[in-house]
């Protein structure tokens, strides 16, 4: 609980606490200065306000014992049995988390025939495979599968649960947070393991311009989940030794107030969350005719093109080919980013990219401050200048052939 | 069809940045503005009242002053409103979050739907619809992009997944959260802001109007998530910059390309 100290407060202080605090929880009351319940309990006030004016006073908490919460659990993302590989770089992740506390790496399949699916989760050295497999889970309604979901956690009593970040998974891991009322942080980016098995969460919050850390240290299990390509797939194992064991249901758990009336497969979809080049342009390209020049740069790399969202605005692109926090999260091997200002709501969507070129003429852009390669100068003579030669290299490579 | 569409007031900018050296945040005007993907969530609630007839409530838990989000709702056609504020609420996380807006709809307790928006610009979660269908027991259906069909005891929804669509039919009372452009949002509307100016009251809602009136699971103590700290996004340090005439640029990516194998 925060205590404000009202004796001392000033007019000068009270602005630099509502200068302070970033969601302008400080307002005028009846009784002074009073935090609202915009508060997010950031404790700025407390560290960076003048001393012994706001104070935290903790407050002692029931706490899970957590010793009897054991191994970290990678909820399988999959359709049709058809495995998200968002699942592998999770159970990566997990695999180096559970060396510190020492505890197993589990994997919580649910669905339809997927019992000889779970092999493949064997393959990327996960202990254990729990797998609920029935009739009633071909499809993804709610219900059910948060049921299933809590059975397992009931039975197996599991200490962190990592879920994909996909349509899904954020769908179905905030019901069963609310269930067990416990935490559950969304789109981490880093993820540590302390010796005590809580899971500290770093994510980018107000549209990636601030990191929050995370925990959950009164709450089993924790939760959290985590975008698609922001951690690395482990290599596959020959030998694979862990078990696959088969979880019983109540026929009344699988009950659904949800009738699937029809799936039908999006139209090819124009993916580049996939795509290992991608060239990304940015409103530095004035006008629609000089896409012809990205186009050809990206043809001759055979790259993927991308944008950011004014070129969304103005038409020249398909939304579905927008990087950034409310557009797709890529992390290619190389992205040529041209034209592009790096504004953070961007650059959250690409800066884990293996190699990142970025050619901007203004040498104060911030895009050059996630770049491994800043190239300053006017894209409209850059650009040019590349393609020739590529292609001269290319035809040059033709002729020694 | 009675429905209720839960909005959020969230700061009017997202560019805050943190000072390195002091770690305090740096702030631009904080106005604020209604949450825009929540205007998705309003604007499907009206177009089913076009067509179903019916109450729309709008609900936000937030400080007093959110009521200017629940007034605007007004303006674009919404019937009723309410504010749940409390200074209790302070430090609320997505659980105390979603348990505080279930509480304030049970309360409200005449609805078939509930609406949501996909996510908020600042908490940028998506969690807390899903969340709050579980605290009330009912289905939910997050990522809808089409409204099919209304039935009596039934909704009928388009979902958006990755690679699928999914058609589900929903039993009533039920929770969707609505992708941003499922419809177009109206603006609001200067005549319905003169009707309601002096009319329309907020209803405000606080700790002791629940029925759930324990404070142990509002606000910061009702909230298993705990905030450590705070701090500027890192900076990446293994970098070259290249300056020069444009040939020699584009010979330098060029010989990149060619050194690191993308040719
Ligand atoms: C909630 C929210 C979410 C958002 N989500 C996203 C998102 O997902 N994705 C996204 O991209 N944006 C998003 N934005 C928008 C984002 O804040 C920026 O406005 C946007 O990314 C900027 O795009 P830009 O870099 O193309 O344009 P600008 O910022 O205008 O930058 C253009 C750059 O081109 C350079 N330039 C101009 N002429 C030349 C030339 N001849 N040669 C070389 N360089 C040149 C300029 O120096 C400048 O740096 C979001 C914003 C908000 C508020
Ligand atoms: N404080 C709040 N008051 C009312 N509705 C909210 C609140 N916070 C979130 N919501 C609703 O939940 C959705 C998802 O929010 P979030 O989980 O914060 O991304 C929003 O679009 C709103 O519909």
């Amino acid at each position: 609980m925060l205590k404000i100290n009202q004796e001392k407060i000033t007019e000068e202080i009270k602005k630099e606490l509502m200068g302070i605090c970033p969601f302008g929880a400080f307002i005028e009351g009846n009784n002074g200065l009073e935090i609202s319940a915009a508060c997010k309990m950031c404790k700025l006030c407390v560290k960076k306000g003048p001393a012994g004016i706001v104070e935290y006073l903790e407050e002692v908490k029931e706490t899970v014992n957590k010793d009897e919460w054991k191994g970290i659990t990678v909820y399988v993302d999959h359709l049709d049995g058809k495995i998200h590989p968002v699942t592998y770089e999770l159970i990566g992740k997990a695999k180096k988390l559970a060396k510190i506390t020492n505890h197993p790496v589990y994997a919580l399949f649910i669905g339809k025939n997927i019992t000889d699916k779970a092999k493949e989760l064997l393959c990327y050295g996960v202990d254990e495979v729990f797998v609920y497999d029935f009739k009633e889970l071909e499809y993804f309604v709610i219900e059910p599968y948060t049921n299933a979901f809590e059975d397992f956690i009931q039975k197996i009593k599991p200490s962190s649960i990592l879920v994909g970040a996909t349509n899904m998974g954020r769908s179905l891991a905030p019901r069963i947070a609310a269930r067990f009322r416990t935490g559950l942080t969304a789109d981490c980016t880093v993820l540590e393991m302390r010796e005590n098995t809580d899971l500290v969460q770093i994510r980018p919050a107000f549209g990636g311009n601030i990191m929050a850390q995370i925990v959950t240290t009164n709450n089993r299990p924790q939760f959290c989940t985590v975008r698609y390509k922001v951690f690395d797939a482990p290599e596959k194992i020959a030998r694979a030794s862990g078990n696959i064991t088969k979880m019983e249901l109540d026929n009344n758990k699988l009950v659904s107030n949800i009738k699937v009336l029809g799936i039908t497969k999006k139209e090819v979809e124009l993916d580049i969350s996939e795509a290992d080049v991608i060239i990304a342009a940015g409103r530095g390209v004035k006008s629609e005719k000089d896409m012809a020049m990205i186009s050809e740069l990206a043809e001759l790399l055979g790259a993927r093109t991308a944008c950011t969202r004014p070129l969304i605005e103005t038409g020249w692109f398909d939304s579905r080919l927008q990087i950034g926090l409310s557009g797709r999260t890529v992390k290619p091997k190389l992205i040529i980013t041209i034209g592009i200002s790096g504004a953070v709501q961007f650059a959250a969507g690409m800066q884990n990219s293996d190699v990142i070129i970025a050619i901007n003429n203004d040498p104060n852009a911030p895009i050059f401050n996630i770049a491994h390669y800043g190239i300053i100068g006017d894209l409209y003579e850059i650009i040019p200048g590349l393609i020739s030669k590529i292609k001269l290299g290319d035809s040059l490579v033709k002729a020694v052939v | 069809m009675n429905t209720i569409v839960c909005i959020k007031q969230v700061p009017g900018t997202t560019s805050v940045e943190v000072d390195p050296g002091t770690g305090v945040l740096k702030r631009e005007g904080i106005e604020a503005k209604m949450n825009p993907y929540d205007l998705f969530a309003l604007e499907t609630a009206l177009q089913i009242k076009e067509v179903k007839g019916g109450a729309i409530t709008s609900i936000t838990m937030g400080p007093p002053q959110a009521g200017e989000i629940i007034y605007e709702s007004f303006y674009m056609g919404v019937d009723e409103g309410y504010v749940l504020t409390d200074r209790k609420f302070a430090g609320a996380d997505v659980v105390a979050t979603s348990y505080t807006l279930s509480q304030g709809i049970r309360k409200i307790s005449n609805y078939d739907l509930i609406i949501c928006g996909k996510q908020t610009t600042d908490g940028d979660t998506a969690q807390v619809g899903p969340e709050v269908a579980e605290f009330l027991g009912i289905p939910h259906v997050a990522n809808v992009g089409k409204i099919l069909n209304i039935g009596k005891d039934s909704i009928t929804v388009q979902m958006n997944m990755e690679e699928t669509l999914e058609i589900q039919s929903i039993k009533l009372p039920c929770l969707i959260t609505v992708e941003k452009d499922i419809y177009t949002p109206r603006l609001p509307s200067y005549k319905k802001k003169i009707q309601t100016k002096d009319k329309k009251q907020l209803n405000y809602l606080s700790i002791k109007d629940f029925t759930d009136s324990n404070e142990q699971n509002y606000g910061l103590n009702g909230s298993p998530t705990q905030v450590e700290r705070i701090f500027p996004p890192e900076v990446s340090k293994e970098k070259i910059m290249l300056e020069g005439t444009s040939e020699d640029l584009s010979e330098k990516i060029f010989s990149l390309l060619v050194e690191k194998k993308f040719m």
